[in-house]
C-alpha cells in the first residue's frame, strides 16, 4: 500500500496489484439528454437478473423506483424543478418538489419550468470505502478499476452499507425466495460484458447517449467539452460531478452532467470515503496506545521513592 | 415523441446536437418538452386553429416558397365560381344536405380550360354516393389515389386571379389571426409568432422543416383535416418530398404502416386498391374503371394489372380471363363495416364471432363498457395473444360483472384464447413510417404451444378447406379455388399427430409471393411495371413489388449508414422501388436542378439525359423536366416534367382538395364533439360531417350551443406513458415493466387540485356520460390552466394503460370515451373529451352506473331532443344546399 492509497488521486486497479491492466472504465451520465425512458433500468434488471423493486406508486413525479438499492441498480431520478419566482430570484433553494407545488407566478412569467432527469448508478469510486470494509473480500477491484460483489463470497453483514458514502450498495431483501435475499449487491458495471468486450447492458439500451460508457480518462475530457458547450449555448448550470480526482473520494469511475445542484437529484454535494481518516485514526490510535504504555511506565516509575 | 417513441427520439436529440431547434406544440409538458427547446402548450382539439394561424401568417406576409408553390402545387388552379366558402356560410362550404349531413361536392371543382366557368365533373359525386364514401371510409381508399382531374384546369401562375387556389386559401385562413388562435388555442401571441418565426426561417432552398406527430394526432372527428392542415404548410413551404422535411407520421405500434399497406381494415385490398362494392363494381372491367378513371393523370392507369395480380396471387390457376381473374370471389362491402359499427352490431345481436390478435379493445380502444358488452354477446371470441388479457376475461372480471351487467354464468360467448408467440419468436417483417421493409429472424423458439400468426391463419385455412373438400356448394368455391400452399419449416414441432402437416410456414415465402412473380417461370418481378393484366403475373400487394428483386429478400439488407451514402438506400427496403423520400422530384426546381447545393436530393443530369441522385428518383427516370403532355393525353403520358406528386390527378401537391373529402376541401376550425365552449368562428360548432352513433348506450355530452355542458367542465386527453405498451399486454403483465408506473392516475394543475380538493396522491375519479373511472391523482405543474375565451380552461390527463389483469391493475380511460368518428377513415375522437373530477374513489357495484345516470340526468341527455349536430344558421343551411341544387341543374341542363 501507498501512502495514498485511502485518498486522493491514484488509478484503481494497479493500486490493486493488476500489472497490464485495461484502461479504466466507467460512466459519463449526460443528463441534459436524458429522456427518462427507464431503459437502462430494465435493460441492467433485465442482463444482471434484479428482480423487481415494489410495484408501488410513489408520487415523486414519474419516479417509482425509489433510490439505488440491491434491486435497483440503475435509478431515474425526476425533478419537476418549478419557475423561479421573479420577485425573488435570489432564494430558490433548488430543491425537488415532491407532492403538490403550489406556485403564485402568473402563467406568462414562468417559462422557466424544468423537468430534470437523470440516471443514478454505482460510483465505482476511486477509492471505494464498500471495498475497503469488506471483511470477506466479497467486493473486490477489478482489472477495469471497477467494484465488483461476488455474491457466493458475501456474508451479508452489511459493513460496506454503512461505509458507502453514496448509499448505493445495500442488502437485498426481497422478494422472498430470491437467492440472494440477504446478500450485498449493486452495479457491476456488468462485469460479465467487459470482459467479453461489451458495453455495459444501461449504455447500450440508452436511446439518447445520455448513458456513455468508456475510458474514464476519456470520459473526463468528454465531459468537460460536454460543459463548455453547453456553457456556449446558455446553460450556465450545466457542471460536472465526480470528474475531480481530487475530491473526496478521488474522483469517481460513474461522473455526471448536472443541471442543478448535486442535492436536487439526491446526490451528496461533497461526498467522502469513509476510511479516509483510517490512517490518521490508527497514528492516533496508537499514538493513543503508546502514551498510556508510557503513562502506565511512568505509574510505575514514579512509585519508586 | 420522446415518451412514446423514446428510441426515434435519438435522432432528435443528435438533430439538436448539431444545432436544431426543437419545438413542442402539446396540451401538456412532457418528457419531450423537458428536452426541447421550446414548449408551447395548446388546448387540445384546437389544432387546426393553431395550424391555420400559421398558414395565414405565412400567406399574409409573402412567406411561401413561391418557385415551388407555383410550379409544384394546386396554387395556381382556378376553382369553380360556385364554391362558397366557410365565412359566408356560417362554418359550411357550398353543397351541404343537412338532412344527410354530408356535402355534394360539384361546386367545390376546378373550372376546366375548354369551357371556362364549366366545373369537372370528374367523380362530382352528389351526397347520396357522399353518404355511401363516408360509411365505406372512402378516404382511405383515396389515400394513396389522390383526386382525379378530368381535362385541364384553368390555371393563373401569377396567383392573382381571385379564384385560384393560392387566393381561396388566403381568404379561408385570413381570420386565423394571433389574435383568434390566442383567443381559441390559449396559446400567447408571443409564443404563436415564434412557432411561425421558427418554422419559415428554416424551411425554403436551403433549409426544410420535417413536421412529427404521434397517431393520437390522428383520433379527432377532423382528424383527417389535422393532417390536411399540417400538409398545406408544409406544401406551402416547400418541404415536401426534400429530404429533412415531410411529415411523419410516427406509429402507434411495430408495423402499423404494414397493416395498412396489406390491410387489415375492411374497406381496402393491399395496395390500396378499394374493396369492391356490389353496386358500383359488377365486373372487373367497372372495378378497374373506377380506380383508374380514364382521362386522369398519373400511376393508377395501371390499376388493371394490379387488380389481376392480386387475383392471381389470391386464386392461382382457379383465376383466368373466362372468369374475371375470380373477381366475383372478392368479398364486396355494403356500406360501414368499421369496426365501432361493428361492435354495436354486436350489442344488438347481430355478430355472431369475432377474432381479436394481439388487440385488447376492452382495454385500448374508445368506450370500453361497449366493447366489453358486444363482446359478452357473442357466440364465439377468439383471443390471440400473449397473455390472458382483459378482453379474454372480460365475462369473468370485467367492470359490467361488478354492476351486474355480465353474469358470468349466464354469458354466452365462448372464449377460444390461443397462444401466441412474440415477435422475438418468429420470423417476418416490420414496416415502418418510412415505408421501410426490416426483415427479421426468429432468434428463439416459441415456449409450449405458442405459434405465430401466420402459422394460426395457414393451418385455420388448411383445416377449413379439408372440412370442405367434398363441398358441391358454390359458397365454397372461394376458399376451395385459393392458392393455399406454403412450404413449412420445422415440420413435426407441434405433437405426434400429422406431425407433417403442423408446420411454421416460412415467412420467406409469403413475402415472395407479395412481390410478385412471372408465373410461367415463377420469376420475381423487380417491379410493378412489370406486372400484366393478362393474368401472367401474379402479386400480392403491388407496391411491395421489388421486396425480393433477383429473388433476393431485400428487406433483410443490413449494410451499415457509415458505409454507404446518408440516403442509406441498402438498409431493408422501402416501397414503392426502394425510394426513401417519395415525390422526391420536387427536390430540384422546375428546370431539375438541385434548390441548393445544401439539399440536393434527385436531380436531373443533362448529359445522360434522366434522373440522378442520391435516392431512387420519384419519376420516371428518362422524362426531362421540360416534357409536356400532348393534347388530349392521359394516364403517365400525362404527367408533365414539373408535375412530382405523380399519384395526383393532376401531379399537383393539393392545397386544396376539389373531391375526397367528405367534409370540405379545407380544413377549418369545428370544436371538438365534447367541448365547454361555443365555436369561435361560426355558428358550426363541430364537424357537420362526422360519424356519429347516438343511441342509448353511446351518449355523449353537451357542448354549446347545447345547455348544461358545465356538468362536464373540464377537457380531458389521453395518451401513453413510456414504460407501458398501449392496452397493457405487453407491459403489465411483466414485472420489470409494471413495476416503473404501477398504478393508473389523473394529472391535474395545482390550480385545479386546489379547486376541486384533491390531495397529491390521495384518489380522485373523472366522471363522463359513459363511465367514471379513478386513479391516484398526481399534481404536476406540467399541466397548466390555459385562457381560452376569456375563461380559464382546465385540462386533465390521464394515461389509458390499465385494466383489470396483469401484476398492476386499474381503470382504464378509454371507458371514458363515447364513439364518435371522423367521417373520412372513421377513425374515432379518442383524444379529447369532457369531464368532471371529483375527489376519492368512485362508487363501485350498480351504484357506478347510478352516479353515471345522475350526471346524465342533470346534463339534460336523453330527456330532451337529441342534441343538434348542425349548429350553422337555418339562411346558411339553405344558401349552402341551393349551391348544390344550383349545379345540379345546370348538369342537367347541359
Amino acid at each position: 500500500m501507498g501512502p495514498n492509497s485511502l485518498f486522493g488521486p491514484l488509478d484503481p486497479a494497479s493500486d490493486a496489484g493488476y500489472t497490464d491492466a485495461p484502461k479504466r472504465k466507467g460512466f459519463f451520465t449526460d443528463t441534459s439528454v436524458c429522456i427518462g425512458c427507464k431503459a437502462c433500468e430494465v435493460a441492467c434488471k433485465e442482463w444482471n437478473d434484479v428482480p423487481e423493486n415494489a410495484f408501488e406508486m410513489l408520487g415523486t413525479s414519474y419516479d417509482n423506483s425509489h433510490s439505488l438499492n440491491a434491486n435497483q441498480w440503475r435509478h431515474v431520478a425526476f425533478i419537476e424543478k418549478p419557475a423561479a419566482k421573479p420577485s425573488a430570484p435570489s432564494v430558490d433553494l433548488g430543491m425537488p418538489a415532491v407532492g403538490a407545488p403550489v406556485s403564485d407566478v402568473p402563467q406568462d412569467e414562468k417559462p422557466d419550468f424544468q423537468w430534470l432527469m437523470s440516471s443514478d448508478v454505482c460510483k465505482h469510486c476511486t477509492h471505494a470505502a464498500c471495498l475497503d470494509v469488506c471483511p470477506t473480500g466479497s467486493l473486490f477491484r477489478s482489472e477495469f478499476g471497477t467494484v465488483v460483489v461476488q455474491d457466493d463470497i458475501c456474508n451479508g453483514c452489511g459493513y460496506c452499507v454503512a461505509a458507502c458514502p453514496y448509499g448505493v450498495i445495500d442488502r437485498r431483501r426481497g422478494p422472498e425466495g430470491d437467492p440472494k435475499v440477504g446478500i450485498a449487491q449493486k452495479c457491476t458495471l456488468c462485469y460479465d460484458r467487459l470482459t467479453d468486450g461489451q458495453r455495459p447492458a444501461c449504455a447500450a439500451a440508452c436511446p439518447t447517449e445520455s448513458i456513455q460508457y468508456g475510458d474514464v480518462d476519456e470520459l473526463r475530457e468528454r465531459a468537460t467539452a460536454r460543459v463548455e458547450l453547453l456553457h456556449e449555448r446558455g446553460v450556465m448550470d450545466a457542471r460536472l460531478y465526480g470528474n475531480d480526482p481530487d475530491d473526496g473520494v478521488g474522483g469517481t469511475g460513474a461522473m455526471f452532467l448536472l443541471l442543478d445542484e448535486p442535492e436536487v437529484y439526491g446526490l451528496p454535494p461533497d461526498p467522502v470515503v469513509t476510511t479516509k481518516d483510517l490512517p490518521r485514526m490508527f497514528t492516533r490510535a496508537g499514538m493513543a496506545g503508546t502514551a498510556l504504555l508510557i503513562g502506565a511506565a511512568l505509574s510505575f516509575v514514579r512509585r519508586r521513592p | 415523441m420522446a415518451e412514446a417513441h423514446p428510441v426515434g427520439f435519438q435522432w432528435v436529440v443528435e438533430a439538436q446536437n448539431r444545432g436544431a431547434k426543437v419545438i413542442h406544440v402539446d396540451p401538456r409538458f412532457t418528457r419531450t418538452s423537458a428536452v426541447a427547446d421550446k414548449h408551447v402548450p395548446i388546448r387540445v382539439g384546437s389544432d387546426i386553429a393553431f395550424l391555420g394561424g400559421i398558414i395565414s401568417y405565412v400567406l399574409e406576409n409573402g412567406l411561401d416558397f413561391r418557385d415551388y408553390v407555383v410550379n409544384y402545387t394546386n396554387a395556381a388552379t382556378i376553382v369553380s365560381d360556385r364554391f362558397e366558402d366557410t365565412d359566408d356560410l356560417d362554418g359550411l362550404f357550398s353543397g351541404f344536405d343537412p338532412d344527410k349531413r354530408t356535402y355534394d361536392p360539384t361546386s367545390w371543382q376546378y373550372d376546366v380550360e375548354d369551357e371556362p366557368g364549366q366545373q369537372s365533373a370528374a367523380q362530382a359525386d352528389d351526397s347520396e354516393e357522399t353518404q355511401e364514401q363516408r360509411d365505406s371510409a372512402a378516404g382511405m381508399q383515396h389515400e394513396a389515389h389522390g383526386m382525379q382531374v378530368e381535362g385541364k384546369p384553368r390555371r393563373d401562375e401569377t396567383l392573382q386571379h381571385p379564384r385560384c387556389v393560392y387566393q381561396v386559401l388566403r381568404r379561408h385562413f385570413a381570420r386565423y389571426t394571433p389574435e383568434v388562435v390566442e383567443q381559441t388555442c390559449g396559446v400567447s401571441q408571443a409564443d404563436f409568432l415564434e412557432v411561425c418565426r421558427a418554422w419559415t426561417e428554416n424551411s425554403g432552398r436551403e433549409r426544410t422543416t420535417a413536421l412529427v406527430y404521434s397517431v393520437g394526432w390522428t383520433q379527432h372527428s377532423v382528424g383527417v383535416q389535422y393532417i390536411r392542415t399540417g400538409a398545406i404548410l408544409q406544401l406551402l413551404l416547400g418541404n415536401m418530398g426534400r429530404p429533412g422535411g415531410g411529415i411523419m407520421a410516427l406509429r402507434g405500434h411495430a408495423s402499423i404502416q404494414g397493416s395498412t399497406d396489406i390491410p387489415t381494415l375492411f374497406n381496402i385490398l393491399p395496395g390500396y386498391l378499394p374493396m369492391p362494392n356490389p353496386d358500383q363494381h359488377a365486373t372487373l372491367g367497372d372495378y378497374v374503371d373506377s380506380i383508374r378513371n380514364p382521362g386522369s393523370k398519373g400511376f393508377w392507369s395501371k390499376a388493371d394489372a394490379y387488380t389481376v395480380s392480386l387475383l392471381k396471387a389470391y386464386w392461382g390457376e382457379a383465376a383466368t380471363p373466362d372468369n374475371d381473374f375470380c373477381f366475383d370471389y372478392l368479398p364486396k362491402i355494403t356500406g360501414d363495416h368499421g369496426t365501432y359499427r361493428t361492435v354495436l352490431d354486436m350489442i344488438d345481436g347481430k355478430v355472431s364471432g369475432y377474432f381479436l390478435l394481439g388487440q385488447n379493445p376492452a382495454v385500448g380502444s374508445a368506450h370500453g363498457r361497449a366493447q366489453r358488452l358486444g363482446m359478452a354477446n357473442l357466440d364465439w371470441l377468439v383471443v390471440r395473444d400473449l397473455f390472458e388479457i382483459e378482453s379474454a376475461s372480460f365475462w369473468k372480471d370485467a367492470p359490467e360483472v361488478a354492476t351486474g351487467e355480465i353474469v358470468p354464468e349466464e354469458c354466452a360467448t365462448e372464449v377460444f384464447l390461443f397462444p401466441a408467440a412474440s415477435y422475438a419468436e418468429k420470423e417476418g417483417t416490420f414496416t415502418q413510417t418510412q415505408r421501410m421493409l426490416q426483415w427479421r429472424e426468429k432468434a428463439v423458439d416459441p415456449p409450449g404451444d405458442c405459434r405465430s400468426e401466420l402459422w394460426f391463419f395457414y393451418h385455420l385455412g388448411r383445416m377449413v378447406r379439408e372440412r370442405l373438400a367434398d363441398s358441391t356448394d358454390d359458397r365454397d368455391r372461394p376458399l376451395l379455388d385459393l392458392a393455399w400452399d406454403y412450404p413449412v419449416h420445422d415440420e413435426g414441432a407441434l405433437g405426434s399427430e400429422g406431425a407433417q402437416a403442423w408446420g411454421e410456414p416460412s415467412a420467406e415465402a409469403v413475402l415472395k409471393e407479395i412481390n410478385g412473380y412471372d408465373v410461367a417461370t415463377g420469376r420475381p418481378l423487380s417491379s410493378f411495371v412489370e406486372m400484366k393484366a393478362d393474368g401472367s403475373t401474379a402479386g400480392g400487394c403491388w407496391i411491395y413489388t421489388g421486396v425480393f428483386a433477383d429473388g433476393v429478400n431485400q428487406a433483410n439488407r443490413r449494410k451499415s449508414r457509415h458505409d454507404q451514402s446518408f440516403v442509406a438506400p441498402e438498409w431493408g427496403w422501402a416501397w414503392p422501388m426502394n425510394r426513401r423520400i417519395l415525390y422526391n422530384r420536387a427536390s430540384a426546381d422546375p428546370d431539375g436542378k438541385p434548390w441548393s447545393e445544401r439539399k440536393a436530393y434527385v436531380w436531373w443530369d443533362e448529359e445522360q439525359q434522366q434522373w440522378v441522385g442520391d435516392d431512387v428518383p420519384d419519376f420516371e427516370k428518362t422524362k426531362p423536366p421540360s416534357y409536356r403532355a400532348p393534347e388530349g393525353s392521359d394516364g403517365i403520358e400525362a404527367i408533365e416534367g414539373i408535375d412530382p406528386f405523380i399519384m395526383q390527378g393532376d401531379g399537383k401537391g393539393a392545397l386544396y382538395v376539389p373531391q375526397g373529402l367528405i367534409d370540405g376541401p379545407m380544413p377549418t376550425h369545428y370544436e371538438p364533439v365534447e367541448s365547454p365552449f361555443r365555436n369561435p368562428l361560426y355558428g358550426q360548432q363541430a364537424n357537420p360531417t362526422r360519424m356519429d352513433y347516438r343511441r342509448d348506450d353511446n351518449p355523449m355530452n353537451p357542448a354549446p350551443p347545447e345547455e348544461h355542458s358545465d356538468v362536464f367542465p373540464f377537457v380531458f386527453t389521453t395518451s401513453r406513458l413510456t414504460e407501458h405498451h398501449t392496452a397493457g399486454g405487453m407491459s403489465r403483465y411483466l414485472e420489470h415493466l409494471a413495476e416503473l408506473q404501477p398504478e393508473m392516475f389523473v394529472e391535474v394543475s395545482p390550480t385545479l387540485a386546489r379547486e376541486r380538493g384533491l390531495e397529491h396522491m390521495g384518489w380522485c375519479h373523472v366522471v363522463t356520460a359513459r363511465s367514471a373511472v379513478e386513479g391516484r391523482v398526481l399534481v404536476t405543474e406540467r399541466l397548466r390552466p390555459l385562457r381560452v375565451e376569456g375563461r380559464t380552461v382546465h385540462q386533465v390527463w390521464m394515461p389509458y394503460h390499465w385494466g383489470g389483469g396483469g401484476l398492476v391493475t386499474g381503470d382504464s380511460a378509454n371507458d371514458l370515451f363515447g364513439i364518435t368518428l371522423d367521417p373520412n377513415v372513421l377513425i374515432q375522437e379518442s383524444k379529447v373529451g369532457t369531464c368532471d373530477v371529483r375527489p376519492g374513489r368512485r362508487p363501485t357495484g350498480p351504484a357506478l352506473r347510478e352516479l353515471v345516470a345522475d350526471y346524465g340526468r342533470r346534463a339534460g341527455i336523453g330527456d330532451q331532443l337529441p342534441a343538434r349536430i348542425v349548429t350553422a344558421s337555418a339562411d346558411a343551411q339553405a344558401r349552402s344546399l341551393a349551391a348544390a341544387e344550383t349545379s345540379d341543374d345546370d348538369q342537367e341542363g347541359q
